[in-house]
């Protein structure tokens, strides 16, 4: 096997036994990827009619297991549901994420909408077309070969005249054609007809832009959230936090709350929460509940101007070296340290990359009726499926009682706190015999939610004397990566679970770039140091977009300009020499193409503002991904304007450029705000980030000046993920521009006005 | 709790409610409005934008008691569309696909309309500078800029 096919999280996936012996506590990473046959919780996979249907108007729907963060996946999976059906592609519709009818495809996962998500729809309506020929050629009297399809049409290629449409052929009937499934359940879920899909040269609606069908509904206040379900007899619940992280309730003073009509407070072990008949009692009695918290000492230790050197001074909580190109397991770094001290160069730089927050537009909504001999969830968690074996385990109820739909959410960046409210409302329409709606409060929602992880990523290399790189060694000491795990799939990997006495988990994990370059004596590790509270801690760690991909790839991209400009030479020309990858060589030769990049570029001055350019290099998720920007920089006051920005991917065949163009821009956004503001405030007690002025985003006077995006289509290729890969460097080339345009390195980002300020006097 | 009279979208709706009760809440818990929605109840992001008499409001921390009157003229995103007809902002939102999750986005056209009403002629720089108070968390500010830049030709037609 060629080892830089194996991704990085395989490789950390695959090496998971090697972990098991360090930990000694380590649970497998996806225990569903188990060789086990998984039970079937819902539709069973390996029915076609599980995957698609046809109504007696033609319209087929599509049912898939994954959601929509806002990118319109389901016109996508429209796209290819229609090329291999021969339909038009407005007789395609797709429903997301409803356990009722769909299988468990993990839900909204590192970016596997499109390369993992859509490929059981492919096959099974390639299958479907095959069955409806099929149905056609008894139906007609003819051969199979002798027919073709047009606009969900069967006809005699000889006789066209000779028809019969899917709709009169299967509407209101079931296919019952089995498909092949791969026995897996989550992301890797699979499955495969006897039919072949189409070859990409003959497609005719995939790779056409094709554009959002729920736009309309946004714009006319006609769109379904979560926070609008209001089923009869809801009541709506509102927990209350401790003042200080890690405390425990001591007591709660019902009277409190007696002016609030008919309210109700919940207490059960450390959760409490109020439950009203109207969502603004519910805001008021929890503002005004009394409630006796035990008192911790400094539980956040110094808060965020400590932690880097808490960081740093910690006894690591668990050690993974991984060798550089995944696949050789017999690692050894002792060459690395060996070439190091014979180097003519040594350069050497620490890293710091924050804790960052999903910061969703609104914060956690869940609304749940539990019955007596049934649960209903609406939620906007990522993972509906998963979510529903969660509450059902929280509940204890048999998870086949429960179902669970997604609805449209307020943003989805990863293991949010979209998972949060829906728990709590269970836990309360179990205990009133009422549907509950919870909605979480604004500082829940950064204060309270799960977080990017911070850390220091310390880079070392050494060059001989003609500049060649002998030495490369790569190490992150950070914060867990996952303090709760992304599917949610039990209850300590929530707040409330926590709260109410399931223990967390103790599995480890942070970081390393997935390799762009090449170079001898090369050697990654990392190392995660221990939470500042152990149990439903406001600073426990989950997936962000991304996760901790953005901070290694700031310290690697920042270290790889450091380390040309030591040996003299131009950051790109660097980077190309050394890229492994032919098509990332191509997508940053394209992006620093469309830049106009000139090594003999000089920055400019002009009065107070300073404009340098830089660039960064990604790839993950089967994709490729550059960008190249030009800041500006206002040396008195810190205030950086990214001007000039050019995003390019190969994200392998394109299903719908435009979408892919919209994600793109969406990520230009994000990634700015993540690179020049995004950091979560904590003091020794609590979270002090609770607000949009306590935790910034970007916003409209960010947008850049130009914007370019390059778009490589990769007909040939499996398209890879398209919803990560483009923000993952923003900081870094940024980081780099700042440094092209005032000569300062900024190893610490958010690359904020006050910390730029400080550093150019 | 104390029975009050609003105007919205032209129409009369009685409510009976706390009088310090924000509107957000009348409008979305008792009235079932669905542009206007919850994002901070600080006045910080604009996700649960109205209209008063054109002046922007953010409902989330405005009390019912204070805009319930015969004087305060409340427009929503549920009562923008004339029948089939949208509002030239909203049609420029779909050409533009100028959301994500589309939360936010109530905010994003109801303020875009009171500034451009309040300015028909405004330049970018007044649009980027009249916005740049709401937040976005998906990053789509590209295209509701590329989309209040169309509405300000449309909507002087």
């Amino acid at each position: 096997m060629n080892s830089t096919n194996i991704t990085r999280r395989e490789f950390l996936q695959s090496s998971s036994a090697l972990v098991v012996g360090v930990s000694g506590a380590f649970p497998a990473i996806d225990a569903l990827a188990q060789n086990a046959t998984p039970k079937i919780l819902g539709p069973n996979p390996s029915q076609l009619d599980t995957w698609i249907k046809i109504g007696k108007d033609g319209l087929v729907t599509i049912n898939s297991g994954k959601m929509d963060c806002g990118q319109g996946l389901d016109v996508a999976y429209s796209q290819i549901a229609a090329e291999e059906l021969d339909v038009p592609l407005s007789q395609v519709i797709v429903l997301f994420g409803d356990t009722r009818s769909s299988a468990n495809q993990g839900g909204g996962s590192a970016s596997s909408g499109i390369r993992q998500g859509a490929v059981p729809i492919r096959n099974a309506a390639a299958e479907a077309r095959r069955v409806l020929v099929g149905l056609a050629a008894q139906e007609l009297g003819a051969k199979p070969e002798q027919l073709d399809v047009v606009d969900g049409k069967v006809f005699i290629k000889d006789n066209p005249s000779k028809s019969v449409t899917y709709a009169q052929l299967i509407a209101n009937k079931e296919f019952s054609t089995s498909l092949e499934w791969n026995k897996k359940i989550g992301n890797d879920l699979n499955v495969t007809g006897l039919a072949k899909p189409k070859n990409v040269a003959d497609y005719k609606i995939v790779g056409k832009d094709a554009a959002r069908r729920d736009i309309k509904d946004h714009v006319l206040a006609k769109e379904h959230f979560t926070a609008h379900i209001r089923p009869d007899n809801l009541l709506h619940g509102r927990a209350i936090r401790p003042p200080q992280a890690g405390a425990s309730v001591i007591s709660v003073d019902k009277n409190s709350v007696a002016f609030v009509p008919n309210v109700k407070v919940f207490h059960k072990d450390n959760f409490v929460a109020v439950v009203a008949q109207t969502e603004w009692d519910a805001v008021r009695a929890a503002r005004a509940l009394k409630v006796k918290w035990t008192t911790e000492n400094r539980p956040l230790k110094g808060g965020d101007k400590e932690m880097y050197n808490y960081i740093k001074n910690a006894t690591p909580t668990f050690t993974n070296a991984v060798p550089m190109f995944f696949g050789k397991k017999d690692y050894n770094a002792q060459p690395t340290f060996d070439a190091l001290k014979t180097s003519a160069k040594v350069i050497e730089s620490e890293y710091f990359a924050p804790f960052q927050a999903h910061a969703r537009i609104a914060p956690s909504c869940g609304v749940v009726d539990v019955k007596s001999d049934s649960v209903q969830i609406w939620t906007d968690a990522q993972k509906p499926h998963f979510q529903r074996q969660g509450i059902a385990k929280f509940l204890n109820i048999d998870p086949e009682k429960v179902e669970a739909k997604w609805m449209h959410g307020a943003g989805s960046y990863g293991r949010s706190d979209a998972d949060e409210a829906p728990y709590e409302a269970a836990l309360l329409s179990k205990e009133y015999g009422q549907p509950v709606r919870v909605q979480w409060s604004r500082e829940e929602g950064i204060a309270w939610s799960p977080k990017g992880p911070a850390a220091i990523i310390s880079m070392k290399a050494g060059l001989d004397d003609k500049n060649n790189v002998s030495a490369w060694l790569f190490k992150a000491k950070g914060f867990n990566g996952w303090d709760i795990k992304f599917n949610a799939e039990s209850p300590e990997h929530t707040l409330v679970g926590m709260q109410t006495g399931h223990k967390k988990w103790t599995a480890y994990n942070y970081n390393i770039p997935e390799e762009s370059y090449k170079f001898a004596n090369h050697v990654h590790w990392w190392e995660t140091v221990a939470p500042y509270v152990e149990q439903a801690s406001p600073m426990r760690t989950a997936h962000l977009r991304a996760p901790q991909e953005m901070q290694t790839r700031f310290a690697q991209e920042c270290f790889i300009d450091e380390v040309a400009m030591a040996g003299n030479m131009d950051p790109v020309a660097f980077r190309l020499k050394h890229i492994q990858e032919p098509r990332e060589k191509e997508i940053l030769e394209a992006v620093v193409k469309k830049f106009g990049w000139d090594s003999n570029y000089k920055s400019k001055k002009s009065g107070d503002i300073q404009t340098g350019r830089g660039v960064a290099l990604y790839n993950g998720y089967q994709s490729y991904a550059a960008v190249a920007c030009e800041v500006e920089v206002n040396k008195k006051t810190g205030k950086v304007w990214v001007k000039r920005i050019v995003v390019g991917m190969d994200c392998g065949l394109i299903i719908n450029p435009s979408g892919v163009k919209a994600a793109l821009e969406g990520q230009i956004m994000q990634g700015i705000s993540r690179a020049l503001y995004e950091e979560i405030k904590f003091d020794d007690n609590r979270v002090t980030s609770v607000d949009w002025n306590t935790y910034r985003i970007a916003s409209m006077k960010d947008i850049p000046g130009q914007i370019d995006i390059v778009m490589l289509n990769r007909p040939d290729k499996p398209s890879g993920g398209v919803a990560e890969p483009g923000l993952v460097s923003l900081p870094a080339a940024i980081a780099n521009a700042i440094f092209n345009a005032t000569q300062v390195r900024v190893r610490q980002y958010p690359l904020t006005p006050a910390r730029l300020k400080g550093l150019m006097v | 709790m104390s029975k009050m009279t609003l105007q919205i979208d032209g129409s009369t709706h009685v409510v009976d409610v706390p009088s310090d009760q924000p509107l957000l809440y009348t409008l979305t818990d008792q009235l079932k409005f669905k542009g206007p929605r919850f994002g901070c109840g600080l006045a910080q992001c604009g996700t649960c934008t109205v209209l008063v008499n054109n002046q922007v409001v953010r409902s989330c921390v405005t009390p019912t008691s204070a805009v319930a009157n015969p004087a305060s003229k409340i427009r929503t995103l549920d009562g923008l569309a004339q029948g089939n007809k949208l509002h030239p902002m909203q049609t420029a939102f779909i050409e533009e696909q100028a959301a994500q999750c589309g939360y936010c986005t109530n905010g994003w056209i109801m303020q875009s309309i009171a500034l451009l009403e309040k300015n028909p002629r405004a330049t970018d720089e007044q649009i980027i500078q009249g916005l740049d108070n709401l937040q976005c968390r998906c990053g789509s500010h590209i295209a509701i800029l590329r989309a209040v830049k169309s509405a300000r030709e449309t909507m002087k037609a």
